[in-house]
């Protein structure tokens, strides 16, 4: 249950922002979670719930954006989306490819008022 | 921004910016010192203790250095103490991985500048640790024989960070039914480029493939 840092983190950061900024309350976060960054969205979703319980952060939407895995093949260099966890090329077969997207855990944007 | 209005501020910051920075600060430390360093990861009991007695005990330029995180006790970090290592013992209480400041303070609790190799072994747990940097060269994954030659497809993501696995317990495969071809051909589906050793923690001399593999210097260059 790493999320509950990870969520930790990501008001950290929000907040440091917003303090930035002068703002007094923070409204939205927006969040892209890759479906290969080792994060379950829903266990994010329940540390987020747990961190609300603070009055500073009831009022604060999370907005989850989920990014899915695209590799390019290292043997045919084309781009396609893994079928499941063995990212093997549908193309010509190869197992070697870089990962463009699928390892995001980013905070994109936070909504201050 | 006291009148009340909504305002975006776009961000683009990674969750874990704070946590890559650490690492990148302990990895430069590394390199000062010239040391090598190995993120060793695996579930529990899969035997990475037993494992680094041997390293310990065999490693040609002794003592090696192991930084070990459990969740309690010292127990660990006493074992490897008895096999010869420089070691630290971690308790993270309640959290599930090491961070890269919990490691860096603990390197400064070794006299790092004596040793030329250090391992921080991980708590044990195949998902928690995976993301967290922690400023080390190489992670080398560790798969026991009795946990079945399917792990790593079930938890792709360790394995497929991992620079090295070790497959541990050999000295078992056959009682334990292991199907060694079957682990292989997942493991080079979810890690095609790691060498994967098959060692057993209580057979010492299969750790010489591994130990050659440790002593070939990495990412210390200029």
């Amino acid at each position: 249950m790493h999320e509950l840092a990870l969520i930790q983190e990501l008001c950290a950061l929000a907040q440091a922002a917003a303090e930035q900024q002068g703002a007094t309350r923070i409204t939205q976060l927006w969040l892209q979670v890759g479906d290969r960054c080792g994060v379950d969205a829903d266990a994010l979703r329940l540390a987020f719930a747990v961190v609300q319980e603070q009055h500073c952060w009831r009022q604060t939407h999370l907005n989850l954006e989920l990014v899915p895995t695209q590799c390019r093949c290292h043997r045919c260099q084309q781009p396609y989306r893994p079928e499941d966890v063995v990212a093997l090329c549908p193309h010509c077969g190869g197992l070697e490819c870089d990962r463009l997207t699928g390892q995001e855990l980013t905070l994109m944007a936070v909504e201050v008022a | 921004m006291c009148n009340g209005a909504v305002h975006r501020l776009e961000l683009q910051q990674r969750l874990l910016s704070r946590n890559d920075q650490d690492a990148a600060r302990n990895r430069r430390q590394f390199q000062r010192l010239g040391l090598q360093v190995v993120n060793l990861l695996s579930a529990p009991g899969s035997g990475k203790t037993s494992l680094l007695e041997q390293l310990a005990r065999r490693w040609p330029r002794p003592p090696i250095g192991v930084i070990v995180g459990d969740l309690a006790t010292d127990h660990d970090a006493t074992r490897l103490r008895q096999a010869g290592a420089r070691s630290v013992q971690i308790c993270t209480g309640d959290r599930c991985h090491l961070d890269a400041v919990l490691v860096e303070r603990a390197l400064a609790q070794l006299d790092a500048a004596a040793l030329d190799l250090l391992v921080i072994e991980n708590v044990g747990n195949l998902v928690c640790p995976t993301a967290f940097d922690l400023g080390e060269q190489r992670r080398v994954a560790v798969l026991a024989v009795t946990e079945g030659e399917d792990k790593p497809l079930k938890y792709p993501a360790l394995f497929a960070t991992a620079d090295a696995v070790l497959i541990n317990k050999s000295d078992l495969a056959d009682a334990v039914g292991f199907d060694r071809a079957a682990a292989h051909h997942n493991l080079r589906a979810v890690a095609p480029r790691a060498p994967v050793f098959e060692v057993s923690a209580r057979q010492g001399e299969s750790l010489t493939a591994w130990m050659q593999w440790l002593e070939q210097p990495h990412g210390l260059g200029p």
